[in-house]
Parts: C-alpha cells; structure tokens; sequence
C-alpha cells in the first residue's frame, strides 16, 4: 500500500491570528473560489482583512515582512468555522502554513486539515495567549511541535497539547491521506453495500 | 457513548471496517456535488489514475455560481463558465446524472436532493458543502465534507470518519404567531454557540418538532453546522413518509416504498436510546429570532435589547465588540428599527415553497418601501415552478420584489447577487459572517423569510407580528 509520509513533528516561526470563531469566509472569501485548480490559492488567505477595498494593502501579520517565513499558525477557539471549503486549508498551506496551534478547531475544517497532512494542535486557552504574545513580540522565534509526545517546544519552555488520538496516529503512521487505505478493500466494501436495503 | 440512536444505528449498518487509525471506513449511500467543491477532486483522481467507483450513487448539480437573472449559455462571468463547462465535461465522462438548467430540476443541492426522493431515511448522505446537514432531516446521517474527501468517495464511495457524540435537543411547547423553525435553530445555536456541537451530531426531536413540517425541519437540521454540529438529524415519522410518497422515486415505484418502510421504522432511535447529553428548550418563550451579529450565535428576540458584551462572559466578549462595531449595533438598543437596504429569501435554509408562500402572505397587498432592492429566489427549478403555479410569483413582483431563477443567490458572494458597499440585508440565509454575501463591509441580519418580508416592507428590521 502506497501510504502518505509520517508526520512526526512540525517546526518553524510563527504567526499569530487572533480571534474566537474565524470563519473560513474569513480565511478565504468565497468569491476567490471560482477556479477549477487550488493553484494559487495562497496569495487570498484572510483577503479582506489585509487589502481594503482599493486593494491597498492593511496592517495584518500575513503582510508583515517579518513573518513571510513563518510556518506555524497560532489561533484562538473554532478555529475555520463555516463553510467546508477545502479551499481554505488549501490556502493557509499554499501560503506557507505547514501547522495550526489553537485552542479549538471546527470539525470539518480539522479534516479538511489531516487531509493534507497539516497537524492542528490543541492547546489550552491561557496557554495560547502567551504564546500568541510571544510570537507577536519574537516574529524570528522558533516553535517545535512534537506530535509523538503531543507537545509544543518555544522559548525554552515544554507545554503539553492535544492531538485528537485518530488525527495523531494518522500523522504518525503515514496514514492521513486515506486514498490508498479506503482503495484497498473493494470486495469487502461491495460486500457490506449488498447488505444496505436501500442500494438496489 | 450513545447507544439504540438513530445515529449509531444507521453507522453500524454502514460500517465497512476499523481503520488503522481509529476511525471507520464508512460506505456512502448518496453523494451529492456541485461545481465548487468537485472539479479538484476530479482532478485528483484523473491524476492518479483511478474511475468513478459507484457513479450510480452521485448526482450532480449546479447552483453556487449560476446567475439567477440571465442564465443563458456562455455565462457572463468567464471564471462561472469554465467552472459550469467542468462540471459538465466531468459528469459526463464519469457517466454522473446532472440536474443541470435544461432539466428542470436544477436548484439548490440540498433542495432538489429532497425534493425527488434523493434523500431517504437511514442514508448515508455525504456532499462537499457544509450544509448537506440539510438532509438529516429526512432521518438520514448527512453531512459536509471536503475535496478530498469527495475523492475519496468518487473513487470507492466511503469515508473515514470518527464516531461523535450524539446530543438529544428536545423541543417542548408550541410556536407561537409567525415564529418559525428558523427562529427554533436561532434560539439553539444562540443558547449553545457557534462551537457548542463540535464533536456531536444533534439529535431533534420533542413534540414541536413533530409538528414541523418537512420544509421547517430541513431548516432546523441545515444550520446545524452554524452551531458546529457537522450533521443533525429528526428521527421519520408519518410527515417524512408523505413527503417521500410524493416525489419522483417513489411514485415511479410505490412498491419500493413498501419495501423500505420497515428498514426506515427499524432505524429511529429508541426509546431508551443513550445520549451523550440532552438539552432541552421551550418554544412557548420563542420569538420571531434576528442577528445583531456576524455569527449565526449572535442573535436576539426581535423585543429583546442588544447585549453587552461585558454581558457575554469572557470568550463570547471580543468577538461581540468587534460584530457590534461592524455591524454599527449599540448595546441596549433593540434590532426593531435598524435600516436596511437589501431584502434576500432565499438559500438552502429558506427557499423551499413554504417559505415563499410564508413570506408572499406577509407582502400581498402591501409594497417593499423605496429604495430597497429586494430579490426572492426559489431553492429549485420545481418550487419556482410549483410557486408560479400558485400565483406566488405574480405577488411578490407586485409588490415589488423581484423574482429571480433557481440558485444560492446571495447567500454567498459567488455569483452576481451581492450586497454592495455596506449594504445592509435582511436575509433568510445561514451566515452572516463578514463579507459572506459578498461585500467585505456588507452587514448581515439573518430572520425568517416572514420577517425579511417585513423588513421590506418598512425599510427596517420589524416586529412581522405587527404586521399581520
């Protein structure tokens, strides 16, 4: 079986997003959805918070010269909620995003995340807005996620986070991207669709 | 853990093993798609050299991007076009039946899926867009999913998916005069939060949900997503299989009607059913539900006074200053009375005919006050159709609205309906997230189709009580 790299750990400069319930019209507005390829995706993450309406463009840490080279995303709580878009994980990942840090995440855009092999790391709320502080005062400071032991390295301190158990041993074992996994089984799967009363 | 629901009933019987990881491998009974979310994943699949595994089982249409004023061949948006023509092309070479606009049976997805009999009790029904939760209503296990995902499921129709947690909302009391399925999910997602169901599945059901009709608890069971639960669902009851009865796939066949009745009986949930949690709500304390807000959680009783968000508690208070100030809301004052410019039924929440046949009642004899520009679009091609045959259509454009072609519409700024500038609208939509409609200044107020009827009619957020 062809399966998807182990993903062990994450680790570069972050970057910090603040906010509860940051929608994915947000992350991306669904106008820039009107293409047939996630191509070039990257260049509208979080479009109208950093270009006014002239496209001129606005104070907000995507745009900051000091944090192009980040890596790891730092959020608050429900985290891409909204539409299922795959577009806006898509986006983040296109622009540089390699992992998420937040508090909390909304369901489908987590999947839509593990999908791509992009880690998105629990972490408790008080602890995110001291790292969030960090990160906005140290934009060349490194962040080091470890997603065996489930803990998150910066500033010579260890805080312990949660990866939701099937997300982790996804990542780790090289098993995220499903295709090979659910391409492997035909017969059983055409076996237990036999047994559904509604599949003529 | 739950145990004798709906939810564990139907995932059991479509379970096809444990993966590695800890999730099922789950198979998908109906996959719906739309040309926003597919044509990456068609992609995917021709890249890596696989085919459509069970295309009997997808159905296609398009709804996200079509224009509702001139639909006419090629589009004028170039970016619509090539996603329609995509669309197009991939339907047919993965030999995928398509709803398209010459069908007449185009329409919102989670509105024609229902409307011919798609939808079914006891299904497992996937599509990439948040809102298939739409479905759960007819007692099926529906919900939102992503592009790859939908690879996934073109190229072997299953998932891997985790187990939720099922919370049981029970709906106790009456609804009162012009208060709605719309303002009951406003209420839930008000009193539980946009987050408040990440990780479950919500289960409705109480004796005024029995009451509901199919178009009131797709509604309910649509916005499930706004307050985080992927999917939502209403146990079949004798309303789900009248609705059932009288669409295309069991009119053809009555006799397969029959035939499923006893599987659709066998997956309610039980009587003694475990919930992981239950909540409880009283419809009699339920009024026509408006947003102050820019999240569907952030909503009030139209005589209620916008709160402050010192009021809200700690997580609720940054996000409740920052909606107030783009929303330009005062604390203490009331939502009756803030002006619109833009008046919108329509979307996959509220498009269905008895929507428009709610609203249309509000607006006969009376006019949508100047200077609004007010649109009503029907969910499909069939309840545009059902709608003019009733003669809804004739009053709406008497009074001012203007009556438009099957699609999302301004639900979402994809096509060409969207709020200009810091428009304000009264919407029978989902979301009233920043720049959803379009505009990145526009502002949103989400209310029943009813009540954005008033709103048009007074040029301002009112009381559809006092209008009759």
């Amino acid at each position: 079986m062809t399966g998807s790299p182990a993903i062990k750990s994450a680790g570069g400069r972050g970057i910090s997003i603040r906010g509860n319930d940051i929608d994915t019209d947000q992350i991306i507005p669904a106008r820039y959805l009107k293409a047939i390829t996630f191509e070039g995706m990257g260049e509208f993450s979080f479009r109208d918070l950093r270009f006014d309406g002239e496209g001129e463009e606005m104070e907000h840490p995507f745009n900051d010269e000091a944090y192009q080279d980040a890596s790891i995303l730092v959020v608050n709580s429900n985290f891409g909620c909204g539409s299922s878009r795959e577009h806006a994980p898509q986006a983040l990942m296109r622009w540089g995003i390699e992992a998420i840090i937040g508090h909390s995440f909304a369901e489908i855009f987590s999947g839509n995340c593990l999908a791509l092999g992009i880690p998105v790391i629990e972490m408790e709320t008080m602890q995110i807005g001291v790292l969030q502080e960090w990160v906005e005062s140290t934009p060349n400071g490194e962040i080091y996620i470890d997603i065996v032991a489930q803990s998150v390295k910066y500033d010579g301190q260890e805080i312990e986070v949660n990866i939701p158990e099937s997300h982790r041993k996804a990542l780790v074992d090289g098993i995220w991207d499903t295709a090979a996994l659910l391409k492997s089984n035909p017969e059983e799967v055409k076996q237990i669709s036999g047994k559904i009363p509604y599949i003529k | 853990m739950s145990e004798g629901t709906l939810y564990d009933k139907v995932w059991d019987g479509h379970k096809v093993r444990e993966l590695p990881n800890g999730q099922d491998q789950l198979f998908v009974g109906l996959h719906l798609i739309h040309e926003v979310t597919s044509p990456q994943a068609f992609g995917m699949i021709r890249e890596k050299r696989m085919e459509v595994a069970y295309p009997e089982l997808t159905h296609a249409t398009v709804d996200h991007i079509i224009p509702t004023l001139d639909q006419s061949r090629p589009f004028k948006d170039d970016q619509a076009e090539r996603m329609m023509a995509e669309l197009e092309s991939n339907v047919v070479e993965a030999k995928i039946k398509f709803a398209g606009p010459e069908s007449g049976n185009q329409g919102i997805v989670h509105v024609i899926g229902p409307e011919q009999g798609l939808t079914q009790p006891g299904m497992t029904i996937v599509c990439g867009d948040s809102h298939t939760s739409t479905h759960g209503a007819f007692g099926s296990l529906a919900f939102g999913i992503g592009t790859t995902q939908i690879r996934d499921v073109l190229a072997t129709q299953t998932i891997a998916l985790g187990r939720q947690k099922v919370r049981k909302i029970e709906v106790k009391g009456e609804l009162g005069e012009c208060v709605t399925a719309k303002d009951i999910i406003l209420t839930i997602i008000r009193y539980l939060g946009t987050d408040g169901g990440v990780g479950h599945v919500y289960e409705y059901g109480g004796p005024a949900i029995s009451k509901l009709n199919m178009e009131g608890r797709m509604s309910i069971c649509n916005m499930s997503i706004e307050g985080g639960a992927r999917a939502g669902y209403i146990n079949p009851d004798g309303t789900t299989y009248e609705w059932l009865k009288n669409t295309d796939t069991f009119k053809k066949d009555p006799e397969r009607f029959e035939n499923l009745l006893p599987y659709w009986e066998s997956i309610r949930s039980e009587r003694n059913a475990k919930y992981d949690d239950i909540f409880e709500i009283d419809c009699n304390k339920i009024e026509p539900m408006v947003t102050w807000g820019t999240t569907p959680g952030q909503g009030i009783g139209i005589s209620e006074e916008i709160p402050d968000p010192d009021s809200l508690g700690e997580t609720k208070r940054e996000s409740a200053i920052w909606a107030q100030k783009h929303m330009r809301v005062t604390p203490g004052e009331k939502m009756i009375g803030y002006k619109i410019n833009v008046a919108f039924i329509g979307s996959c929440t509220n498009s269905r005919l008895s929507d428009l046949r709610e609203a249309c009642k509000i607006m006969e004899g009376r006019n949508v006050a100047s200077g609004i520009r007010a649109l009503v679009v029907p969910g499909s091609q069939r309840v545009k159709a059902a709608a003019e045959k009733e003669g809804i259509d004739k009053i709406f454009v008497e009074s001012g609205f203007e009556w438009r072609s099957a699609g999302c519409s301004m639900c979402l700024g994809m096509n060409e309906d969207q709020l200009i500038g810091d428009e304000a609208c009264a919407s029978s939509s989902n979301r009233n997230f920043i720049g959803r409609q379009g505009s990145k200044d526009g502002r949103t107020v989400l209310m029943s189709p009813a009540m954005v009827a008033a709103a048009a009619i007074k040029g301002e957020v009112t009381d559809v009580r006092e209008i009759g």
